[in-house]
């Protein structure tokens, strides 16, 4: 167990494209910690540099205190899970799970009492004289991380470790992580694309985007706060809507119509001198079907009539997808450059469509306009052309 | 009444639908027996004129009318088989021996590594390879007999090795290639060192491909003919197949057919071991399971 600290860690190649960019972060003792990003964010790269896999560049890495940038990944005491789980196919479970100890000269008891209390803990007894070609994927993913645990490591790094298994079987999988960490308190970093697993599994998570560390924060900090477009659209299922929107005096422009911004939020906003073109976020569970506000939550909000092209019932949720118009002459450079990169698959056109998560109480009808209300308190306002969070 | 058709329809589709594979079975299994015939026919007439009786040779039948061990015994009665089979043996494995433990070492560099002038490296090999031998046995004969390596063992195993190795590095690399490159990461995490990753891990997963790489090599020694026959001069080195181009009939006249069909029969018995025993060992996806669920 140990702490591990980044220090401005940059990763160059010899051509000299940067894949991390100085990355700082203070990994706790016994954290799990969640690096997320689409692909090509680097968030594998830094792993691997952490796992001494990759050379570092330039900057520091310190492992319980101790600099580790020249030190080899066998002399650094991490153990590590692959996305392709990477179990050695001519050896058993039990061979494979115990390779790590053989190597280091481990007494035989030892080994077999470690393995043997691996084994329990993944449920892996009846399959420890088995090869890996006869194993499941749910149960090659466990003894891979059987083979992580057995080691006692300063820490564990997961590379995507749930991406080559079956939806369900990733959930369960995903708890069990999850769980698993919560008993041996073994400092982790955990990489993946997939933004709900790392809502679900870190303690932090930290959003990386071209190399460029974005935020790092609890879930409930980067849902709520987001500092960026970028962070604001990769968090949340589904993910934000955004529209551009111009700000005069206390007024929101936008093509939901004009709103009144709450008085906290213009506060903020003129500590900030905020410029005039924003872009606005609002999260699908922030609308509401206005026939179901009461009249105190009415207040806080603003009410739009819309025309829902399609109504998808969740049985818990109803979602509500309906177009709004892409106002003429906003700048959009940074929302189309974000909206690409997270894939939350809004096309360049005319108009967006924006997805509202309703109550299944809901009477709204496909086609048919009505009255939507939505929490003005909850709106994140963006600068348009750096897309940097304003009034936060 | 439709109740009975009905299932009447149901059988003749279903008899309808295996009687066009079955057809196409017949056809298959016809051609592959004529494939094996024709392949098999001249070995089994090399075999039946090994156990002909030598009054009967040349009777022209392709079956042994009086069946003999004449031939066999006649080529193991003198050290003129004998000693060129030991030579054979000896020179094959200590070849493939060599050049399965280089061409591995290099393969695994060539397939890991990254290093200036990788490719001319692998072209130049496979251009060594693909040299007419013809041209060069005469230059390799005035060598060898400078040296002192005319009519020796590493006098062939020398050639042999040139011209093995770069096709073994050429198909073992390719067996490296597809070893996932994720187990080797892992082996290093796990605090392996360079060469137990490779005496661990990697070499293990490359069985099959050493043994592929081990029979080619050897076959090519055992087959060996060129430079086998130009490169000695006595018994001392001059492996089986030179050898039975030096056998002799029991007079001036007489034409050792019997003694070579033996002979060849016997030189097989070793390629066909040697296989069997490495097929077993090629198990296609050895390496199943290491990735992917």
């Amino acid at each position: 167990m140990a702490t591990i600290s980044l220090e401005n860690v940059t990763k160059r190649y010899p051509d000299g494209t940067e894949a991390v960019r100085g990355l700082n972060l203070d990994i706790a003792d016994g954290e799990f910690i969640v690096f997320v990003g689409p692909s090509g964010c680097g968030k594998s790269t830094a792993l691997n540099m952490i796992a001494g896999l990759e050379d570092i560049s330039a900057g520091e890495l310190r492992i319980d205190g101790k600099v580790v940038n020249q030190l080899s990944p066998k002399d650094r005491d991490i153990a590590m899970v692959f996305q392709t789980y990477a179990l050695y196919p001519h050896m058993t479970v039990r061979q494979n799970m115990s390779f790590p100890l053989r190597i280091s000269h481990m007494p035989q008891e030892e080994i077999d009492r470690r393995v043997a209390e691996a084994a329990e803990l993944l449920e892996l007894n009846e399959q420890l004289d088995r090869k890996p070609a006869n194993l499941s994927g749910g149960q090659r993913q466990r003894v891979a991380m059987g083979r992580a645990i057995v080691r006692n490591p300063h820490a564990f790094l997961m590379d995507e470790p749930l991406s080559n298994l079956d939806a369900k079987l990733r959930g369960q999988m995903r708890t069990s992580i999850a769980r698993l960490q919560k008993r041996l308190m073994v400092t982790t970093v955990y990489v993946t694309h997939d933004q709900t697993e790392a809502m679900t599994l870190g303690d932090r998570i930290m959003v990386l985007r071209l190399g460029q560390m974005q935020q790092v924060g609890t879930p409930q900090e980067l849902y709520e706060y987001p500092a960026n477009l970028f962070v604001a659209g990769f968090i949340g299922s589904p993910s934000m809507n955004f529209m551009p929107g111009q700000i005069a005096g206390s007024m929101l422009k936008w093509p939901l119509g004009d709103v009144w911004l709450p008085a906290e939020t213009m506060h903020r906003l003129g500590q900030e001198k905020a410029p005039r073109d924003v872009i606005v976020g609002i999260r699908p569970e922030e609308f509401e079907d206005a026939s179901l506000v009461d009249s105190a939550k009415r207040e806080r909000g603003a009410i739009v009539n819309v025309k829902a092209e399609v109504l998808e019932s969740m049985g818990s949720d109803v979602f509500a997808y309906f177009p709004v118009p892409k106002p003429q002459g906003a700048q959009l450079a940074e929302l189309e450059r974000v909206t690409e990169e997270v894939g939350s698959g809004d096309a360049p056109g005319a108009s967006s469509t924006f997805v509202a998560r309703l109550d299944p109480a809901t009477r709204a009808r496909e086609g048919t306009p009505f009255d939507l209300w939505f929490d003005t308190h909850k709106l994140h306002l963006f600068d348009a052309s750096t897309g940097k969070v304003l009034g936060r | 009444m439709t109740a009975v058709a009905a299932p009447a329809v149901a059988a003749a589709a279903t008899t309808a639908g295996p009687a066009m594979p079955a057809r196409r079975k017949t056809g298959w299994a016809v051609a592959n027996l004529i494939t094996v015939a024709w392949t098999l026919f001249p070995i089994w007439w090399l075999v039946a004129l090994s156990f002909k009786d030598p009054a009967t040779l040349t009777d022209g039948s392709f079956w042994p009318i009086k069946w003999s061990w004449t031939n066999y015994s006649g080529i193991f009665h003198t050290s003129a088989f004998i000693r060129p089979l030991i030579n054979s043996i000896g020179i094959g494995l200590i070849t493939t021996a060599i050049s399965v433990l280089l061409a591995t070492m290099a393969a695994y560099a060539i397939a890991r590594l990254n290093f200036p002038g990788k490719g001319l490296l692998i072209g130049m090999s496979l251009l060594i390879a693909m040299f007419p031998q013809i041209s060069l046995v005469n230059p390799m004969f005035n060598i060898e007999r400078q040296i002192g390596l005319f009519n020796t063992w590493p006098g062939l195993i020398i050639p042999y090795l040139a011209f093995s190795l770069p096709l073994a590095i050429y198909t073992l690399s390719a067996f490296f290639r597809e070893i996932p490159w994720d187990l080797e990461k892992a082996a290093k995490v796990d605090g392996a060192s360079q060469r137990q990753i490779f005496t661990d891990v990697i070499a293990p997963l490359a069985i099959p491909g050493i043994a592929t790489t081990a029979i080619l090599v050897f076959m090519f020694c055992w087959n060996e003919f060129l430079f086998a026959i130009s490169l000695t001069s006595t018994n001392a080195a001059r492996t089986a197949p030179a050898a039975m181009g030096f056998f002799t009939g029991v007079s001036q006249f007489t034409f050792p057919i019997g003694s070579i069909a033996a002979a060849a029969a016997i030189i097989t018995i070793p390629i066909v071991i040697f296989v069997m025993i490495f097929q077993r060992r090629i198990v296609a996806g050895l390496t199943s399971g290491a990735v992917k669920g």
